[in-house]
């Protein structure tokens, strides 16, 4: 299931670079080195379009959302529920004493006790919200927006944005989930973390372009 | 508690002691001082015990410590430290050395009213009230007789306080100097017993004996028992009750290093299990999950909460068995439509979920046994180890561990948990084997409150009152096929099934009330107030529909409608309408004020809550309660279980509040998909105040419970504009 | 089987378990230490609520392959640290106990509340308290103890 639902992913950016933005991959490939100022280069921003489209679909993946609410609680699950057992933001997004995050993540996953962990487990503050107060998902140009407004982002242009999606623990994590207390796998994002970010890259490389509708 | 499970684990001997001597006592309560002598003369010439039998109420120990058995289980709700009260009250007793301690399972130790060892009913209080207040004076009195002797006084001319007799000339000896004497005094038959103006503790608020050992981690819970050798079991139980394996494949489980064995066992529901014994919890947990079970369901019916409601209205459509039929059946008839109400109500099973999950360790030794067990009901653990077992029940050695919560779960007539500890303890002989049920198993264990519907048409009369009544109740028989069914089932009605309706406090001329008990594969069992969860909750909603209806002052309605002898719910409606006028007459915006009112187990209970709408919830500022309980014995015990108990029930009104079963599997496994009240859901405060009286106690466990659901609702009522007849209460 | 060094209440232990065994049974059954209750061990109760490192923590979910040098405190040691003591004096001059099974887990939660916020709200502690289940219900009572501790921090 999870494998195939990825499969198909890829399938369908594979086909969508592959046909109506053949001329895009066909001038990425031949101006590779020139990208990084191509906002100016539509052909090189179309390419890093479509690999934000990519990035936006593990972003919004419930791996990513879940901890990018708008509200004061992280979501759980591939449906993306409430975390159950009351869990709140707290004010450093870390919930609160008594209940904070590290009541349970650790800094690892805990595969006997299904409970996920990795480094520092913790919210995306407010600003790097990705849903709104309904947890419905922003749109690709919002999320995009938001993204690269170093106001919002920790003050993170391209490069640092590339290098968080590289390194950044909690971010590795969703592309090693464990599995949860019965034994099952938890659903991966539908790019491996390698394409993940080689997408981040172009789509850096192309000046982190957004769309432009809402 | 250490100390008191040791000293009570080789007693057969006192045991024997203990028939002989209560030969001589009438009504099966034995009245005794068991002290460091032997009890009687004609024990003299015998080996003197070591220890002293299980059996004694009191026991003075040289240092003065006064040690006080609780004939009954503590989990919760206050006997630990209310019985001993009473007995030290009338005792005169030093407060500050009287330790309590929890009775193992002896004749001498049953219910006075019940005629067995258990707890339920809300009945602690109101059954041995008199039971140790005479235990007190007894013993009071043969400590005076003891005095007396020695100074060469007349018994009334000596007088006691804090544990010390005084005489004569500024004669004075203390409990512990007088105990040794005082064993060999006779025993009186009769002795008066204080008047209420003189008691020093009861009706003063006293806090807790067992507080201390719960806030620093030193009190062992059943669960907590570690005996040298002991083994941990765990049962993979069937899905569906009843069902069997059809294949097990251990292979893999029996690899997990310190796995004991695995065997099938026999469960009550006449199906079978698999258990698993280790070396620890963690390991039998781990075998546990690697245990690949093929079951077989044939024959076996795989109940489904879709088909059971459907079912269960549909019943609920033609009157059942009869609980009551006062005035006249055909009343309705001369009622226009336009001034009827038809209701429907649904109730879904409820788990117990006490906080510390089941468990009992059982060591066999081939023609005895010994049980530790945090249980409700030991007279029928006891003798359900022994029948397993192929013992006497004398031969089974039970003794009462503290309890984490229980709420009815412990309380089991078919005392199922402690069957399969035993075939599992009997296949481990010399080894003490501690089962433990897993909260997996205890949320999809079945014991649940039953599901219910009820169906109400209501012919309300000119004056805005009921007139006629007409009020079917569809669910299980709590009480069919246990020792209970006489006491409870009458005309094919099961009191337990429509208590706090059949017997309703309002006054309603034309009643008819009926119930049909249908047959489910799903086990059920009594629920912190049992029936009055259901009933109060329709009876409360519909009166305060009737009384909006007919836009009158919900309390004033209530008390229009009361019957003339329904004094404690009166007193209760006053208490609380002042109480809570103050709070009530400057609402926020937004909030409202729901009431209630509920007599059960004797105790007349009104509440007052204020409630507002808080993320599609209903929030919870504030409870007022009044209750009626009698004389309180200690106002501090009340105040508790009323705060705490009106938490509890808002159990009912939790979103994932309900079990539900489909095609034979309950849906929820554990607190993330049944989930009881958190603080955040339960009232912020609850002040209670004590309608006062010197009546006879009455129960406090369980009172609580059933006002504070319907108060909410009819809350909300105000605020949302709907009714609410479903439970749990999934939206507002 | 692996051996781990731990720090329990300052006390040096060591004991040899299955690198999955939650810390909850390896207080419980290896180092015979039960104040540390086992409710659910899905961390939906936190009855088994210990201290690592000082932060409350679901003891139930956390293997002890974890823990790391991390120190523990479980009830039993709460008493020798000022806010623990006050925390449980407080819950027994309110006489919040009932049954008692939940309360080691509701201690060692208020107690890291307090030490981060010694003059909580009502809502601090709704939040702080939001994850720990008293089925007896007692939660006026814990509110009302927590606020007495309060009062009673320097």
């Amino acid at each position: 299931m999870v494998r195939s639902g990825r499969a198909m992913v890829r399938l369908f950016f594979f086909v969508l670079v592959g046909c109506a933005e053949w001329s895009a991959t066909l001038a990425g490939a031949q101006g590779q080195g020139l990208s990084s100022k191509g906002t100016d280069n539509p052909t090189t921003r179309d390419a890093g379009l479509v690999a934000w489209q990519q990035v936006y679909s593990v972003l919004t993946h419930p791996r990513c959302i879940n901890c990018h609410t708008a509200t004061n609680y992280p979501q759980q699950g591939d449906d993306r529920h409430r975390h159950l057992v009351n869990v709140v933001r707290g004010t450093e997004d870390k919930g609160v004493p008594g209940l904070n995050c590290a009541t349970c993540h650790q800094g690892a996953n805990a595969d006997s006790t299904g409970v996920p962990g990795a480094p520092n487990w913790h919210l995306a503050p407010l600003s790097m919200k990705w849903q709104d107060l309904n947890d419905k998902i922003l749109s690709s140009a919002e999320v995009c927006r938001s993204i690269t407004d170093r106001s919002k982002n920790h003050n993170l242009d391209g490069t640092g944005l590339l290098k968080h999606h590289a390194e950044e623990p909690l971010v590795r994590w969703a592309f090693q989930p464990g599995h949860s207390r019965d034994g099952t796998a938890r659903a991966l994002p539908p790019l491996t973390h390698d394409e993940f970010v080689a997408a981040t890259r172009t789509w850096v490389e192309a000046g982190t372009p957004c769309p432009q509708k809402r | 508690m250490t100390a008191a499970i040791s000293t009570a684990n080789d007693l057969l001997l006192g045991r024997r002691s203990f028939i002989r001597a209560s030969a001589t006592v009438a009504g099966g309560m034995l009245i005794s001082l068991y002290l460091d002598l032997p009890l009687t003369a004609q024990e003299a010439g015998q080996a003197k015990p070591q220890t002293y039998p299980p059996d004694a109420f009191v026991h003075i120990n040289p240092d003065g410590k006064i040690i006080i058995q609780v004939n009954r289980l503590e989990f919760g709700q206050g006997v630990h430290t209310s019985l001993p009260m009473i007995l030290a009250d009338e005792m005169d007793a030093d407060w500050s050395h009287v330790v309590a301690e929890l009775a193992p399972a002896a004749d001498v130790y049953r219910d006075p009213v019940y005629g067995i060892q258990m707890v339920g009913g809300s009945g602690s209080i109101a059954h041995s009230f008199q039971q140790y207040r005479e235990l007190g004076a007894k013993t009071r009195a043969m400590l005076i007789a003891a005095a007396a002797d020695q100074w060469k006084v007349r018994a009334n001319e000596c007088r006691t306080e804090a544990s010390v007799v005084r005489g004569p000339g500024g004669r004075s000896a203390t409990y512990a100097d007088l105990a040794d004497a005082a064993a060999h005094m006779t025993v009186p038959e009769t002795v008066p017993l204080k008047n209420s103006g003189d008691f020093r503790l009861v009706g003063k608020k006293t806090r807790r004996l067992d507080s201390r050992p719960k806030c620093n981690g030193s009190l062992k819970f059943g669960l907590d028992l570690d005996l040298p050798g002991m083994k941990v079991a765990l049962v993979a139980h069937p899905p569906t009750f009843g069902a069997s394996p059809k294949s097990v494949d251990d292979k893999e489980a029996r690899s997990i290093p310190g796995v004991a064995d695995i065997f099938e066992i026999p469960t009550v529901s006449k199906g079978t299990a698999v258990t698993v014994v280790a070396d620890k919890f963690w390991t039998a947990k781990q075998a546990r999950d690697l245990l690949k079970i093929e079951w077989d369901f044939t024959g076996v019916e795989r109940a489904d909460s879709q088909q059971l409601w459907t079912k269960y209205k549909e019943l609920a459509r033609t009157p059942g068995n009869v609980a009551v039929a006062s005035g006249d059946d055909k009343a309705m008839g001369g009622i226009p439509a336009t001034n009827r109400i038809v209701a429907e109500y649904e109730f879904p099973y409820l788990a117990h979920s006490p906080m510390e999950p089941l468990n009992t360790t059982i060591r066999f030794d081939g023609d005895r046994a010994e049980v530790w067990a945090g249980s409700q009901f030991q007279t029928f653990d006891q003798a359900a180890v022994a029948e397993v077992l192929a013992l006497k029940p004398d031969q089974v050695t039970f003794h009462t561990e503290m309890a984490g919560g229980g709420f009815g779960r412990r309380a089991v007539p078919d005392s199922h948990v402690q069957r399969e500890a035993a075939a599992i303890a009997k296949r481990f002989a010399g080894t003490p084997v501690k089962l433990v049920w897993t909260r997996e198993d205890d949320v999809q264990g079945g014991y649940y409150r039953p599901m219910h519907v009820h169906r109400v048409e209501i012919g309300i009369g000119a004056d805005g009152l009921p007139f006629a009544w007409h009020h079917v109740i569809v669910g299980q028989s709590i009480t069919a096929g246990t020792p209970f069914t006489p006491m409870t089932i009458k005309n094919g009605v099961d009191e337990t099934a429509v208590e706090g309706t059949a017997d309703t406090h309002y006054e309603i001329p034309n009643f008819h009330v009926s119930a049909h008990h249908p047959t489910v594969n799903v086990p059920v069992l009594w629920w912190r107030s049992v029936g009055h969860t259901h009933n109060a909750f329709v009876m409360e909603t519909l009166i305060d529909e009737l009384a909006a209806r007919a836009k009158v002052d919900p309390i004033a309605y209530r008390r229009k409608l009361l019957k003339a002898d329904a004094k404690k719910l009166r007193g209760a409606l006053d208490v609380m309408e002042a109480k809570s006028a103050a709070w009530r007459t400057k609402l926020s915006k937004g909030h409202a004020v729901g009431f209630a009112c509920h007599e059960s187990f004797g105790t007349g209970v009104a509440c007052a809550v204020d409630v507002s709408i808080e993320n599609k919830r209903p929030k919870i500022h504030r409870v007022t309660v009044a209750v009626d309980p009698g004389l309180a014995v200690n106002p501090l015990t009340v105040e508790s279980q009323f705060q705490a108990g009106v938490a509890f029930g808002v159990s009912q009104l939790m979103a994932k509040g309900a079990i539900t079963l489909k095609d034979g599997r309950v849906e929820q496994r554990n607190f993330d998909g049944y989930t009881p009240p958190y603080i955040t859901d339960a009232p912020v405060a609850v002040d209670v105040h004590i309608v006062p009286s010197a009546e006879k106690p009455t129960g406090c466990g369980e009172p609580p419970v059933p006002v504070i659901s319907p108060a909410v609702v009819n809350a909300l009522s105000q605020l949302t504009g709907k009714r609410y007849r479903t439970l749990p209460l999934v939206s507002v | 089987m692996e051996t781990y060094k731990l720090t329990v209440n300052g006390q040096p232990k060591e004991v040899t378990v299955n690198s999955g065994t939650p810390l909850l049974w390896v207080l419980r059954e290896e180092l015979k230490m039960t104040g540390t209750k086992y409710g659910c061990g899905i961390a939906a109760c936190g009855a088994c609520t210990v201290h690592l490192a000082g932060v409350a923590t679901r003891s139930c979910v956390v293997p002890v392959s974890l823990i790391g040098d991390r120190p523990i405190v479980t009830i039993e040691g709460i008493g020798q640290d000022p806010v623990g003591r006050l925390v449980q004096d407080a819950w027994v001059s309110e006489d919040v106990v009932q049954c008692g099974y939940c309360q080691s887990g509701q201690i060692m939660g208020a107690v890291a509340l307090l030490k981060s916020t010694p003059k909580p709200t009502d809502a601090n502690i709704e939040e702080s308290m939001g994850g720990n289940i008293c089925r007896c219900g007692t939660y006026p009572r814990i509110r009302q103890a927590i606020k007495t501790a309060s009062r009673q921090l320097k």
